[in-house]
């Protein structure tokens, strides 16, 4: 994985963001928010050789599989709610970043409920 | 590399516009000015959704969201 791409992609971004900052900023919000976007589809690759891996580690040690997909949920909707929250903040929308972050957090409760659950149970069981 | 041929179009189109809004001031063809920048955004808008697009679709897939 070269990972010169990303170094030039984000050097390239920042030279035209500071040109257009000046001139048109509504413009530069949407050129970061096109850069951060290409950077992580280029992710999308090594990020699912992982996926697999760890999805094969956990068939070794007999991990039941659907707490892993509820971990890879929630490190998804961390990841997106993270990444729009920071575009806000670009573009000077504090309030918006912290409000997104707010259903962001109730979004991850919501998917760990299950694991919660299975915790009190294996807790109970063993009392 | 589509990629940064996409940051080179939306930086294009960004330097366009505000030169072109430059003579249009200098013209004082106010409206027009402000008419461009529209065009401008919603051009770049397109470009960008598009890829969001892409992203949402990407991230769905890759963590079974």
């Amino acid at each position: 994985m070269d990972f010169g791409v990303f170094f030039g992609i984000v050097l390239l971004a920042v030279a035209f963001l500071s040109l257009l900052r000046q001139t048109r900023p509504e413009l530069a919000v949407l050129l970061s928010v096109a850069a951060g976007v290409i950077i992580f589809l280029r992710l999308i690759g090594p990020l699912q050789e992982l996926v697999r891996t760890f999805e094969f580690l956990a068939a070794q040690a007999q991990i039941n599989l659907v707490y892993l997909q509820i971990v890879f949920r929630v490190m998804g909707v961390a990841y997106l709610t993270g990444f729009t929250a920071q575009i806000c903040r670009d573009a000077g929308e504090g309030a918006l970043a912290l409000k997104l972050e707010m259903a962001g957090k109730v979004i991850i409760l919501l998917l760990a409920v299950p694991v919660l659950v299975a915790i009190l149970e294996t807790v109970l069981r063993m009392l | 590399m589509p990629d940064i041929n996409l940051i080179f179009k939306i930086a294009g189109v960004g330097i366009l516009i505000s030169i072109l809004n430059m003579v249009l001031k200098q013209a004082d063809k106010e409206e027009q000015a402000q008419m461009l920048t529209l065009v401008g955004v919603v051009v770049v808008l397109l470009l960008v959704i598009q890829l969001i697009q892409r992203l949402f679709h990407d991230v769905r897939a890759v963590f079974g969201l």
